[in-house]
């Protein structure tokens, strides 16, 4: 069905048919002046507000004639794009942004390899989304609450965690705060205010409402910020989540990185909505689409968000259009279901690290030199805490059993008494760097 | 549904009479009032409001009362803040409550029918279970308390009358607690909310207005994981739990007129649960049947029979007796022939006391 009916040379008879009877209802009598006139009929109060009636048999289009446009400030070659209104970012703030992205690729490429090479059994790229993971974490305040998916490691890298951190958690050494319990890159630090990492998908959204709800009873001046994908939006737990925070009316940025692939289903496959922004408005939540490959809109579409999340108390959509420019994960080999030259485009002439540094060249605050520099020290502390870490041993067992409970309960006690005397009498069917 | 949930609060309970001479072995230090067991919630959650002001209860139609009235006077005395109607929508009531407690609060949240859990199931298997444990003890959930009534209640058919207790029971880093009275109902309820670990609270929705007993007015808990023997006896131990209870105990004093003395159990909290109770009763009298309203197979009556097969092998008797509901959906009309009557749990004491 066309978007706007009633145009009377639509093919299907429903239509026409249906405009001569509302014309022919108004010959029998009724003029249009007389219904204006009588507000009662023209008006239902209903919850929610008044409710206009209309004897027009009009649908809902399915979708907006034109697609939600997209916030940018940077254009392909990293220049502002004149008239567009941002909030200028401090140099240092900016340089520091540019190291943290080249940090994270530098980690991205480092992990990647060992995992390749078996020293470490799984690993997660932000390939193609460093300015959605930087940039947003730059907008944020260290108060404000962070609940993760699992490609977002950036914002823990923004808020300190450092090389040696992220090298431990990937080893499962006994430093690793998560004490190797779980899969890599499954970080998670109270001290930064970010949640651990879980590898289902969407749960962690309705978490960030509860979060928010927490910080507004508190009287704080901090925001909860979640984050999610594309295949993410379509698990009820988003649907429960922006219901729950626009009924609730708490300070929580629920941020979609549409990168094009949940796996290997296309958005195509995943919604036949306008992508995830332009479902806010359903709930009654306020949101923006923006560039998520351009740092300075990705930073100043958060800023704004949170001023609006905290001081107006009310909920907010940012949804980035990007693209996982590497493969889901280790485990995945994404040239099997999308084509070469789309992954090559978006990693070279959509790349928002290099985007982003002919900004700051063109500011006269970068170069070649500090480049080749910065990539080399962090190539090479990075190598040093990846070696550090895989020689520190593995948690002891003990910490098997704890955690579970506040503390440890008797069937626990039972079970770990009995497994440790197995482990007596069979050493060897155990790995002999967990210190038993 | 909700005209459904709702009916289902408003209709008339079958007689089921209470016994009040279950004896408490912790005894109230005051008398109290005579109370129904949803008004014993009520004041606990008053209670709980009262003396901790980072607790919030919420759930759907909490706000004015709850369909079972549990609720009842709460957001009027403690204000719209911290007692509310959220959405319909049980994975979001589980998921805003885990986030609420990771930051702190104590959040009980309402399930309002056992029956009803299930879309939250993934919320309290997934994240509220393992909250503590995959953060490495940086983060818990351990404010959450999830209430939520389970149970025949005499016309609930299919979708009223569930006991899922068993799925949960499978989920390390839950507890699970099911309440048999009034006055047992406020204590462990307290207890549950100020635990350091997310609990799942199952009411016995029968006993909502029927079970009257002397409640302690004051603030008391009761223990976590420990169960209470409530009547002594020498040739066989019961062990069950919530309204189950009720029946087992009209079968002892149907059994004591056939000269057999039966031990009853309250296992109160099902995990972590007291296997050391159980387990010195069995060897005292040499029985066991285990007797609860969820089909028996994959039921937590499994789990104890089992447990006390691996500990009490050569003092046994006979085999261990179960004494549940079928395996199929809970049945409307057939409700009496599913349910572990007291009948069927005397036949079952007989066949095992003369096996």
């Amino acid at each position: 069905m066309a978007p706007s009916c009633g145009t009377g040379n639509h093919p299907s008879s429903l239509i026409p048919r249906l405009f001569i009877r509302r014309l022919g209802s108004i010959k029998a009598g009724e003029s249009l002046s007389q219904e204006c006139d009588d507000s009662n009929f023209q008006v239902l109060d209903f919850p929610g507000g008044k409710v206009n009636f209309s004897s027009e048999l009009r649908f809902l289009s399915e979708s907006p004639l034109e697609r939600i446009s997209c916030y940018r400030v940077l254009d392909d070659y990293g220049q502002i794009i004149s008239a567009s209104n941002f909030q200028q970012v401090r140099k240092e703030i900016a340089l520091k942004m540019y190291s943290d992205m080249v940090t994270l690729q530098t980690m991205d490429t480092i992990f990647y390899e060992a995992q390749r090479q078996g020293r470490i059994s799984f690993y997660v790229t932000t390939i193609g989304e460093e300015a959605i993971n930087i940039a947003s974490a730059a907008a944020l305040s260290i108060d404000d609450i962070v609940i993760p998916q699992y490609r977002e490691p950036g914002v823990l890298l923004w808020r300190g965690f450092t090389l040696q951190e992220f090298a431990n958690h990937n080893f499962g050494n006994k430093y690793d705060s998560g004490k190797g319990r779980q899969m890599p890159v499954h970080y998670g630090c109270n001290k930064l205010n970010y949640f651990t990492v879980s590898s289902t998908i969407a749960t962690q959204i309705p978490h960030a409402v509860g979060v928010a709800f927490a910080l507004k009873m508190d009287k704080k001046n901090a925001c909860a910020i979640t984050y999610f994908g594309d295949g993410g939006t379509s698990e009820g737990d988003f649907h429960a989540a922006l219901n729950f925070a626009a009924v609730m009316e708490v300070p929580v940025i629920f941020f979609c990185r549409n990168n094009g692939w949940a796996i290997s289903t296309p958005t195509t496959e995943q919604f036949r909505s306008d992508g995830a922004v332009i479902r806010g408005q359903a709930y009654g939540i306020r949101s923006i689409r923006v560039d998520g490959n351009d740092a300075l809109a990705v930073y100043n579409a958060v800023h704004a968000a949170r001023e609006m999340a905290i001081s107006e108390c009310r909920p907010i959509l940012v949804e980035a259009l990007t693209y996982r420019a590497g493969h889901h994960s280790t485990s995945d080999d994404s040239t099997k279901y999308r084509p070469l030259d789309e992954i090559e485009h978006w990693r070279t002439a959509r790349d928002p690290v290099s985007r982003y540094r002919k900004w700051i060249e063109g500011n006269g605050w970068w170069n070649d030199e500090v480049e080749l520099n910065l990539r080399s020290n962090v190539r090479k502390e990075l190598l040093q805490a990846i070696q550090a870490a895989e020689k520190t041993e593995k948690p002891a067992l003990a910490e098997l059993f704890t955690d579970v409970y506040d503390q440890v309960p008797s069937n626990l006690r039972e079970q770990e008494k009995l497994l440790r005397e197995t482990i007596k009498e069979h050493p060897g069917d155990y790995p002999p760097d967990v210190p038993v | 549904m909700m005209a459904l949930r709702r009916a289902g609060g408003r209709l008339l309970i079958p007689k089921r009479a209470f016994s009040t001479s279950l004896e408490s072995v912790e005894k109230p230090q005051k008398d109290g009032k005579m109370l129904n067991l949803f008004s014993a919630i009520n004041q606990a959650l008053h209670i709980a409001l009262e003396t901790d002001p980072r607790a919030y209860v919420f759930g759907e139609d909490v706000g004015f009362g709850g369909v079972f009235r549990c609720t009842t006077g709460l957001a009027d005395r403690f204000g719209r803040n911290r007692v509310f109607n959220t959405p319909l929508c049980e994975q979001g009531i589980a998921g805003f409550a885990i986030g609420l407690a990771a930051m702190g609060n104590r959040a009980i949240a309402e399930i309002q029918f056992a029956d009803y859990i299930y879309p939250a199931f993934d919320q309290i298997v997934n994240e509220a279970a393992k909250f503590r444990y995959r953060s490495g003890g940086q983060f818990n959930c351990g404010g959450l308390t999830i209430r939520s009534p389970y149970g025949a209640v005499g016309h609930g058919g299919h979708y009223h009358s569930q006991s899922p207790e068993a799925f949960f029971c499978h989920v390390p880093g839950l507890k699970v607690v099911i309440p048999r009275s009034p006055r047992q109902a406020k204590g462990l309820l307290l207890a549950c909310i100020r635990d350091p670990n997310p609990v799942v609270f199952f009411e016995p929705k029968w006993l909502y207005r029927l079970a009257v007993e002397e409640v302690p007015e004051e603030d008391y808990m009761l223990p976590l994981s420990q169960a209470e023997v409530i009547r002594q006896g020498n040739d066989i131990t019961l062990v069950g739990w919530g309204a189950q209870l009720q029946v087992l105990e009209h079968a002892c004093d149907a059994a004591a007129k056939d000269g057999i003395s039966c031990e009853l159990i309250d296992l109160r909290t099902l995990i972590p649960w007291d296997k050391e109770t159980v387990e010195a009763s069995v060897r005292k009298t040499g029985r066991l049947l285990v007797s609860h309203e969820a089909p028996v197979t994959g039921g937590f009556g499994a789990e104890i029979s089992s447990s006390i097969i691996e500990r009490c092998f050569l003092r046994l008797e006979a085999p261990v007796a179960r004494v549940c509901g079928l395996d199929t959906p809970f049945p409307l009309v057939y409700e009496p022939f599913y349910m572990p009557t007291q009948n069927k749990v005397l036949d079952a004491i007989k066949a095992t006391v003369n096996y």
